[in-house]
C-alpha cells in the first residue's frame, strides 16, 4: 500500500487519539474505545516503519504513541495511606534488615567521637589536631554560661531564624552523606569520620574547658534524632557503594539501581529526623529557662522512644518487604 | 540512523524512538534553572528583608525547600520538565518510557550533590561523556533519560500534482530521501530547493526549476494516489 492512501485510510483514527491526547477547550474527549484506539495506532505505526513511509509520518506516529504510552502506563497510585506504612512499618523494619550496614557506619561515626572525646580528657592539646584555636574560642563564646540564647550565632535571638539555618545546614549534611556515598562508599565513609571527629572535639573540648553545664543539656534534646539520622544517612551511602562493589547475582548498574532505591528509603526517614531534631534544636533546646535537669531527662526519654522505635516497632506480619 | 536514539519496546510490542540529549543542551538548561532560581532568591529575600530575623528564617527554609524540591516538583507534576528544560525542549524520562514518580526524581536531584563532585559537575559531565546514552550519575542510579521533546516535522498537505514513474530503479533508501524531501520542500526557499533537486538530475534529467518540479512528481508517484 503506498503512503498517500494509507494517511487517507487511517488519519481519522490518528486524529481521535490526538483529540484524546490534547482536547479542545470545553468538550470531554470520548474514551470508551481508547484501548482499541491506541493499539490501532500502534499496529499503524509498526507498519509505517517496517514498509519504509517518510520520516515526517513516521516521526508523527511515534509521537503520537509516545504520548498516549505515558499517559496511559505513567498512572500513579495514591500517596495518601502510604506514609503512615512507612512510618509504622517500612522504614523501622529496613533499618533492621541493614543493620550490618548501620553498625559499622555507627562504628565510623561514635568511633571517632568517641576516641576525641578520651584523647582531649588525656591530653588536652589534641584538640588543636582537629580544630584551629580561633574556631574553638568561637565554640566557647557560643555556650558562655552568661548568654541569653545558647548556640550559634549567638547574636540572634529568633528562634525561627534558627530553625531555618538548622535545616538547611543539618539536612544538607544528610544528603550530602548519602549521595556521595556514590563512590564506593568512601565519601560517606568520610563525611562519617570527619563529623564525628568534630563533634567530638567540640564536645571534649568544652567539657574540659568547663563550659559542660551549658553543653550537654543544649545537645541532650535534639542530638538522639540527629546523630541517629546522621548514622542512617551514612548507612544509605554505605548501600549505594556496596551497591557497586558487591553486585552479586545482578549487573552492577541493575544492582546501585536497586540499592539506590532502599538507600533513598532509608534517607526519607532519615531526613524526617534531622527535620524534627532542628525544630527541637531550635525552639527547645537553646532555651536557657528550663532547668538542665529537665533537658537531661527529655534527652533520656527521645533516646529510648528511638531505640523502641527501631527494634519494637514493624513485627508481626510476615508479608514480603519490597524492595 | 544516529546513535543517539533510546529505543524502548512497549507492552504493546512495538518500539518507541526517543532522542537522547547531550551534556550541552542539559548544561545550558541547567544554566537557566539557575538564573531563575537566583531571581526568585533575590525577590523572595526582599520581600522577606522587611519582616526582620523571622523572615530570615523564613528565607532559609524556602531557599533549603527551593534549592532541594524545585527540580522534583517540576519534574513530576510539569511532565517531567523543569522551566529551563522547558525553555531548551528537553523532558526527562523514565528509561521504560514511563514518566518519573517522586521517589525516581529525589532520587536523580539527590545524587545531584555526588556529580557536582569535585568541582564543577566533573563527575556528572565524565558520566554523561562515557555513558552510552548521556546520563549522570544521578541518571545511572534513578533509571531516567534526558531526551529532546520532540515537536512533530511541520509537514502540510502536498499539491496534488500529476505523478511521474522514474525510468531508474530506486532503492529503497532513494525513494525514502526523494519523498522526504517532497514533504520539506515547502518548508525550503525555492533556489534552497532547487539547489538541493539538482543532487538528483540522474534521476530527474533536468536541472533548475525543471527538476524541482519533476523531482515531486516522482515523489507523489512513490507516495500514490489518495
Amino acid at each position: 500500500m503506498k503512503q498517500q492512501r494509507f494517511e487517507s485510510l487511517h488519519g481519522t483514527r490518528w486524529e481521535a487519539l490526538q483529540e484524546w491526547l490534547d482536547p479542545k477547550r470545553g468538550s470531554k474527549p470520548a474514551a470508551e474505545d481508547l484501548p482499541h484506539l491506541y493499539r490501532q495506532v500502534c499496529h499503524h505505526l509498526a507498519l509505517a516503519r517496517r514498509r519504509h513511509y517518510s520520516l515526517a509520518l513516521v516521526e508523527r506516529l511515534n509521537g503520537l504513541v509516545l504520548r498516549a504510552h505515558q499517559r496511559i502506563h505513567g498512572a500513579r497510585a495514591g500517596l495518601t495511606g502510604l506514609w503512615i506504612q512507612y512510618a509504622l512499618r517500612t522504614f523501622p523494619r529496613l533499618v533492621r534488615t541493614e543493620w550490618r550496614l548501620v553498625l559499622l557506619s555507627a562504628l565510623l561515626f561514635y568511633g571517632p567521637m568517641a576516641g576525641m572525646m578520651l584523647a582531649i580528657q588525656a591530653r588536652p592539646a589534641s584538640a588543636y589536631l582537629v580544630m584551629n584555636p580561633m574556631e574553638l574560642a568561637n565554640i566557647e563564646d557560643m555556650y558562655d554560661p552568661a548568654a541569653h540564647k545558647i548556640g550559634p550565632a549567638r547574636h540572634s535571638d529568633t528562634d525561627l531564624m534558627m530553625f531555618g539555618h538548622y535545616i538547611r545546614n543539618n539536612v544538607s549534611i544528610d544528603f550530602q552523606c548519602f549521595a556521595t556515598g556514590l563512590f564506593f562508599g568512601l565519601g560517606s565513609a568520610f563525611f562519617l569520620v570527619f563529623n564525628g571527629l568534630v563533634i567530638g572535639t567540640v564536645a571534649g573540648h568544652l567539657t574540659h574547658v568547663g563550659l559542660g553545664g551549658t553543653f550537654w543539656p543544649f545537645v541532650s534534646g535534639h542530638s538522639a534524632l540527629e546523630l541517629t539520622a546522621a548514622v542512617l544517612s551514612g548507612a544509605a551511602g554505605l548501600r549505594l557503594g556496596v551497591g557497586l562493589l558487591l553486585p552479586g547475582r545482578l549487573k552492577r548498574l541493575e544492582s546501585l539501581k536497586v540499592a539506590a532505591r532502599r538507600g533513598m528509603r532509608l534517607l526519607y526517614g532519615a531526613a524526617f529526623m534531622t527535620f524534627t531534631a532542628a525544630f527541637i534544636e531550635a525552639f527547645w533546646s537553646s532555651t536557657t529557662a528550663i532547668p538542665a535537669l529537665t533537658k537531661y531527662i527529655v534527652g533520656i526519654a527521645l533516646c529510648a522512644l528511638v531505640l523502641f522505635y527501631f527494634l519494637a516497632l514493624g513485627h508481626g506480619q510476615t508479608e514480603e518487604a519490597a524492595s | 540512523m544516529l546513535d543517539t536514539t533510546w529505543s524502548i519496546e512497549t507492552p504493546e510490542g512495538i518500539t518507541l524512538d526517543l532522542r537522547v540529549a547531550g551534556p550541552i543542551v542539559r548544561a545550558q538548561a541547567w544554566l537557566i534553572d539557575v538564573m531563575i532560581r537566583t531571581a526568585a532568591y533575590i525577590s523572595l529575600g526582599i520581600v522577606l528583608a522587611m519582616l526582620g530575623r523571622a523572615g530570615m528564617g523564613v528565607f532559609l527554609i524556602v531557599f533549603f525547600l527551593i534549592e532541594w524540591f524545585y527540580p522534583v516538583c517540576f519534574e513530576v507534576l510539569g511532565s517531567g520538565q523543569t522551566l529551563g528544560k522547558r525553555v531548551m525542549g528537553l523532558r526527562v524520562l523514565c528509561e521504560d518510557g514511563s514518566p518519573v514518580s517522586w521517589s525516581v526524581s529525589m532520587t536523580r536531584n539527590i545524587l545531584l550533590t555526588a556529580d557536582f563532585l569535585p568541582l564543577a559537575y566533573t563527575a556528572g559531565l565524565l558520566s554523561m561523556l562515557l555513558t552510552r546514552h548521556f546520563q549522570r550519575l544521578g541518571d545511572l542510579a534513578a533509571g531516567t533519560l534526558v531526551i529532546y521533546a520532540d515537536r512533530p516535522l511541520e509537514s502540510k498537505a502536498m499539491e496534488a500534482i500529476e505523478p511521474l514513474s522514474s525510468h531508474v530503479h530506486l532503492g529503497l533508501a532513494e525513494q525514502r530521501a526523494i519523498v522526504s524531501f517532497a514533504e520539506r520542500s515547502q518548508t525550503l526557499t525555492t533556489e534552497r530547493a532547487q539547489e538541493l533537486a539538482e543532487l538528483a538530475v540522474d534521476i530527474t534529467g533536468a536541472t533548475g526549476a525543471e527538476g524541482f518540479h519533476r523531482l515531486k512528481r516522482i515523489a507523489a508517484g512513490l507516495r500514490g494516489a489518495p
